[in-house]
């Protein structure tokens, strides 16, 4: 092979040349080939491991042929390959005897019978029959090794996917095998529960029955199943996912390995809240409040509500509404309500972020990065949330690539994160002052300045902390920006469709397309006819209005402040003095409870669509069920109200809606619905551009903490209150009790044990709460979780205050 | 442990001295063997003194020339494997294989419990050649007198300034650290053995790459030695590469340990000349072995360990040289020879040999989990007399799915049967699966007459033993 390409070797497989790279396993270039080699723990993203010996292979190495695991063998110029070799054959039929030896096949009542590789395997490359007579391994069955994970140890084959998995990939040794020869068996530690966030996708991964996850167990059956491929929105990462159902129910969720993103693996969130969908909770009909009693709502037809509903926005008239919410929209149900509101309701009083995240402007004019980007830059600087508990997949990624070497994770942060296994230096700030942290690093002969000053970053900015105003991220971007010029960014906004949201202009000051509201595009203009021309209020401005009365009517486009929005209590009194709330929402939250008129809307798996995801990545959603009741999607009701206020959004479709997108919005120009529905689409279409300027505020520095106060600090938990845990029946009891962790010397000066519970007083609320020591966290600080079942942090917060800080007393 | 007297021991785990020279048994006699006195007293740590006198390179040299074969099972020539180690790559380590585990072999037990020093020496040598720092000493979990007697000889050493910094005065720094392995037999595999010390289950790793001499312990070059091959280097770098040739043949130059077990009147650990001896001289010589018991005649022997395929009368002449045993379809293995006469059960011995190899399965590969166990399965009923002629080619079935193709065995003229040379193919990942086929597939082969005796009468309907109270 002379006309050789570097780094690509020539191998013959089946008589046929094949090009591989160097150093590539020879099962990957197989499978590149189209020649499937059989396998059992084989798995593309995992370090080979060769336990199965169902890759064996005839390979010559002109050493005459030999059989060889091909998952273990690195591909070499002039290697050549038998995949049907009789000796290949004689392996592979011997192999699945083995494995079947001991396989209880017990396939009718197996979850993965029908979908079975050990099944499918068996039935291509078998012996077809078996000559073992003796008594099969019996264990236990099946033994839950975590909330939502059974394992059968009978069914297991040892091939070391999921322990592998545990280990290399999500960073939690958790199970692992025990005993040795014919006893071995995969098993937890003693009294340690598999208790990881991706624990699902073990059972994704498990080439038999072994693993199974209560969530489906014995739901359906595979040939029962239905199929689409979709994304997920439960944050803003957009895994790619196939969404399963049986007879009109969500059954399943399974991860789509898409190279950009998640690699095929989904947090058990996103996997499992399917639940909430289904939930009997869901709304089906519209509410209205009963006139004749506050306490009550009456189910309604739609004419009803939809008629209350403009009457409402006519009379508080343009400045006396306030659109808050929409991230949980589809981008076609967003720009539908950016329509509404700015060209036929004629505010800009509108905002899909509930103060808990970045200025619209700043996240579109920061220069961009995707994932992929960090996983090959040189410092990925964190200043945000704690990935591991809100961008789970996030977390995955850059965990893997710092794992393999590939990249170095810097964080800054003001408690300790699930990041820090990996990290190469985690730096403890007081909260509200990463930046000052930042620049002190920046300024120093520290190496990591150099490093960041000389070689590639990508900055994950986003709300460290929900406890400090967004000043601080903002401040950290400033200085980014200023000092590192070459950094890109990731901002780390955790909802849904935020990214989507703010694209099509659900924010005060901007435009479908990333345009600011002073330059509007021509053919925004045409079509649109009317854009206001002053910048509208943002959430808290919205809520600070409708508590002073100013603004009479809130639509909550399935918000719930009084749950999400930093402070609780200027939440309750703006939906106390609102004249009219209305909810459009899938379920009654502590919110929409309140509202006036609550319209019934689509939930995930009941609409299409697209969305995009943090990096800016548009990719299509896909309808699988019909929705319950007469529920509609928003982007309708949008259209009803439009013409009940007497105009005409001229929307009529979501593939309508796209191609309106795809004119107006400067950004999104040539991403056509013909790509969207193209196979391009399945890795999603990035869209980068933006034309949005932001003026950086001067920033102060948060004021010291008094002697007697603990700075707060409080960020989310992946298991919360949040509405589809709280509707999955299998999640709700993974979110835990709130606790206030507080340093141990904190606790000991005060006189309080822990473990016991305290007085928790801020300017805000006084509460009673169980404090707990906790040794990592810094002095003077305390740690609360953000929305915990029955308990928020948002009690405690002044949503205007830069950091806020808390008294804690013995009871 | 200090009041038990050397040689008692010796003498319990049969140490039996005869006419051949004597390289690494030359201090067993004494009762004080173990000690640093009797060792210094016995020319002990002068080698040590030479080495560290020359270059690293010519001590390298000198044991490459020697052709010192590796004495823990494959018999790869120790000079060549320290150059394994990729250039400019440190830290290296040196690894000492002491988890001495193959049925019928304890030879490396007596030398760690006889004569700890002529080990640690052993140690420093080869640390000083390829410039290891650092040197673990991994002792079989079971062997407490070993350990004992290797950590007091550690401590005496490192206060005599053998080892540690600036040995002897010289530039020259290594610490030897000792480590009680937990009893796993694959540990045996240095691969195992590897992760065993890093602190993980003890399973083989996957090739490549082959040797850990490139990526080792802790991912770092590691020389891996038996006890006896590195018990060797003193008397190698004192006497001389050529007098060490000099003793035996060319190709299997030296004296090699050898543990007799079973059915010889003078069961034992022998040091034989490696390449001329032979295994009639072994079993039947008056200073060694004596002969079978009550004079009883021979019916085969394990010439390797249990995991070699067995050898019957007609192969007695075969001296102990690797290129002519493999040949004939066996391996010299670890130096273990199980004797068995005319009164033995073979397929019961086969079973007994199985069922370990069965039992010591790590469980990683498939082969060798779940074939090990359905071949002690099937046996079982077959010795228990309730196989069928069926079961005879179903065990040579199985097995075939762990060693494909045709495997080692030895020749029997009276039958007609050629030998099959070694060695095995096989889909396991290391050896433990092929050794628990070994026995079944020679013990059928050489004496097939004897199985079928014990099916004889019963149909090919199974009989299973069903366990009560299902």
């Amino acid at each position: 092979m002379s006309d050789s390409v570097p780094n690509e070797v020539s191998v013959n497989i089946n008589g046929a040349e094949v090009r591989a790279k160097a150093g590539e396993m020879l099962i990957a270039a197989a499978d590149r080939a189209g020649v499937h080699i059989p396998r059992f723990c084989y798995h593309e993203r995992m370090s080979s491991v060769g336990m199965c010996r169902m890759c064996l292979v005839d390979v010559d190495t002109g050493r005459g042929p030999m059989l060889q695991p091909s998952c273990m063998v690195p591909v070499a110029e002039g290697m050549s390959v038998d995949t049907q070799s009789e000796d290949t054959k004689r392996a592979q039929e011997g192999i699945l005897e083995f494995l079947l030896v001991n396989h209880p096949l017990d396939c009718p009542v197996c979850d993965k019978g029908g979908e079975c590789p050990l099944q499918d395997q068996t039935m291509a490359y078998g012996p077809g029959e078996s000559r073992f007579v003796e008594e099969k391994r019996h264990y236990e069955k099946p033994i839950p090794i975590s909330d939502l994970v059974h394992l059968d140890r009978e069914r297991c084959i040892l091939c070391d996917r999921c322990t592998r998995f545990a280990d290399e990939i999500a960073g939690d040794p958790l199970i692992h095998f025990t005993e040795r020869g014919n006893s071995t068996q995969v098993l937890t530690f003693p009294d340690e529960p598999f208790s990881s966030y991706f624990s699902g996708n073990t059972v994704q991964i498990c080439p038999v029955g072994a693993l199974t996850a209560a969530p489906y167990r014995f739901k359906a059956r595979p040939w029962d199943l239905d199929q689409v491929e979709s994304t997920c929105t439960t944050c803003s990462m957009g895994c790619r996912t196939a969404v399963q159902s049986s007879r009109n129910e969500l059954v399943r969720y399974l991860g789509v390995d898409i190279e950009s993103v998640n690699h095929g693996w989904l947090c058990d969130k996103g996997r499992f809240n399917f639940e909430a969908t289904n939930s009997e909770e869901r709304l089906t009909v519209p509410l209205i409040r009963d006139p004749n009693d506050e306490r009550q709502l009456l189910g309604s037809d739609w004419g009803s509500a939809l008629a209350n509903a403009a009457e409402a926005i006519l009379d508080a008239g343009s400045d006396g509404i306030g659109i808050i919410g929409g991230s949980r929209l589809t981008n076609e149900d967003a720009y539908a309500w950016s329509k509404l509101a700015r060209s036929i309701i004629r505010t800009d009083n509108l905002d899909a972020q509930l103060g808990d995240g970045l200025p619209a402007e700043l996240v579109h004019s920061l220069p961009p990065a995707t994932i992929a980007d960090a996983c090959e830059a040189d410092t990925v600087l964190v200043v945000g949330p704690d990935l591991k508990e809100e961008l789970a997949i996030l977390h995955l990624r850059l965990r893997g690539a710092a794992t393999k070497g590939h990249t170095k994770v810097v964080e800054i942060n003001a408690a300790p994160s699930g990041c820090e296994p990996y990290v190469e230096r985690a730096i403890r700030c007081g909260s509200g002052e990463a930046a000052k942290y930042l620049g002190e690093i920046l300024n120093s002969d520290d190496d990591l300045a150099t490093r960041l000053r000389e070689g590639s970053v990508v900055a994950v900015v986003g709300r460290s902390s929900m406890a400090e105003s967004d000043h601080s991220s903002i401040a950290v971007a400033a200085l980014i920006r200023d000092e590192l010029p070459h950094a890109t960014f990731l901002t780390a906004l955790r909802r849904g469709n935020v990214r989507g949201a703010l694209d099509m202009g659900l924010a005060p000051g901007v435009l479908p397309g990333r345009t600011a509201i002073d330059n509007p595009s021509s053919a925004l203009d045409d079509i649109w006819g009317y854009t206001p021309s002053m910048k509208g209020l943002d959430t808290t401005g919205m809520l600070q209005a409708a508590a002073e009365g100013k603004i009479r009517t809130l639509v909550l486009l399935g918000a719930d402040p009084l749950s999400d929005f930093p402070d609780r209590n200027l939440a309750a009194e703006a939906i106390q003095r609102a004249e009219t709330v209305i909810s459009l929402d899938n379920f009654l939250t502590a919110s929409s409870a309140q509202a006036d008129i609550i319209l019934p809307t689509t939930a995930y798996g009941e609409q299409g669509g697209t969305t995009t995801n943090l990096e800016g990545r548009i990719s299509r959603l896909t309808q699988k069920i019909t929705p319950p009741g007469s529920v509609r999607d928003d982007w309708m009701i949008a259209t009803e109200l439009a013409w009940r206020l007497g105009g005409d959004l001229n929307l009529t479709s979501k593939e309508q809606i796209w191609r309106e997108i795809e004119q107006v919005a400067p950004s999104h120009a040539g991403v056509t619905v013909e790509r969207i529905m193209s196979e391009e689409a399945r890795e999603g279409i990035l869209v980068q551009e933006s034309s949005v300027e932001y003026i950086f505020p001067s920033v102060q520095e948060p004021p010291i903490a008094d002697g007697y106060g603990l700075r707060l600090i409080s960020g989310r938990k992946l298991w919360d209150a949040s509405t589809t845990t709280s509707m999955s029946p299998s999640l709700r009891p993974l979110a835990e009790a709130p606790v206030l962790k507080v340093h141990p010397t904190d606790l000991q000066r005060l006189g309080i044990l822990s473990g016991s519970d305290v007085r928790v007083i801020s300017t805000r609320s006084t509460e009673n709460l169980k404090a707990v020591a906790d040794e990592s966290l810094e002095r003077g600080t305390a740690l609360l979780p953000f929305n915990q079942p029955g308990f928020g942090a948002n009690r405690f917060i002044d949503a205007t205050a830069a950091v806020n800080d808390i008294r804690i007393e013995t009871l | 442990m200090s009041e038990m007297l050397g040689t008692e021991i010796a003498h319990a785990a049969g140490f039996i001295a005869n006419e051949t020279p004597r390289i690494v048994t030359a201090r067993f006699d004494y009762e004080d063997s173990f000690t640093l006195e009797r060792y210094e007293i016995t020319g002990g740590y002068q080698a040590l003194r030479k080495a560290l006198q020359q270059a690293p390179e010519d001590v390298h040299k000198e044991v490459t020339n020697a052709t010192l074969l590796g004495r823990g099972g494959a018999g790869f020539p120790a000079g060549v494997k320290w150059g394994f180690c990729p250039p400019g790559v440190w830290p290296r380590y040196l690894v000492v294989n002491g988890d001495e585990s193959e049925p019928g072999t304890y030879k490396d037990r007596l030398l760690m419990e006889l004569d700890p020093h002529q080990l640690i020496e052993g140690c420093l040598i080869a640390c000083y050649a390829v410039g290891l720092s650092q040197c673990f000493l991994y002792v079989r979990g079971e062997m407490a007198v070993a350990q004992e007697r290797i950590a007091r000889a550690l401590n005496d050493a490192y206060e005599a300034g053998y080892i540690g910094r600036n040995i002897l005065g010289s530039h020259f720094s290594v610490d030897i650290v000792l480590h009680w392995g937990a009893g796993a037999y694959v540990v045996g595999e240095e691969t195992a053995l590897i992760e065993s010390l890093e602190g993980n289950r003890g399973m083989p790793r996957l090739k490549p790459p082959y040797f850990p001499a490139s990526i080792g312990l802790y991912g770092q070059p590691t020389i891996v030695n038996n006890v006896e091959t590195l018990s060797n280097l003193p008397w190698i770098i004192d006497n001389g590469a050529d007098a060490f040739t000099n003793i035996g043949t060319e190709t299997s130059p030296g004296t090699r340990m050898v543990a007799v077990s079973g059915h010889v009147k003078r069961p034992g650990v022998y040091e034989i000349v490696n390449g001329t001896t032979t295994f009639r001289d072994l079993l039947y010589g008056q200073d060694m072995c004596g002969g079978i018991r009550d004079d009883n005649q021979l019916k085969a022997f394990v010439p390797g360990g249990g995991s070699a395929p067995w050898f019957t009368p007609d192969q007695l002449d075969l001296p102990f040289e690797a290129s002519q045993v493999g040949p004939q379809g066996s391996m010299l293995g670890s130096g273990a020879i199980m004797v068995m006469d005319e009164t033995t059960d073979i397929p019961a011995a086969a079973l007994t040999l199985t069922k370990f190899y069965a039992h010591e399965s790590c469980g990683k590969c498939v082969p060798c989990r779940e074939g090990g166990t359905w071949l002690e399965q099937i046996l079982r009923r077959v010795v228990d007399g309730r196989g069928s002629r069926r079961d005879l080619d179903l065990l040579i079935e199985v097995g075939e799915t762990i060693c494909p193709g045709d495997f080692p065995h030895a020749a029997v003229p009276s039958k007609g049967i050629e030998a099959k040379p070694f060695p095995y193919k096989m889909t396991t990942i290391c050896f433990v699966g092929p050794s628990a086929f070994a026995p079944i597939h020679s013990a059928l082969t050489l004496f097939r007459e004897e199985f079928e005796a014990k099916v004889a009468g019963n149909d090919d309907r199974v009989l299973i033993e069903v366990p009560v109270n299902v």
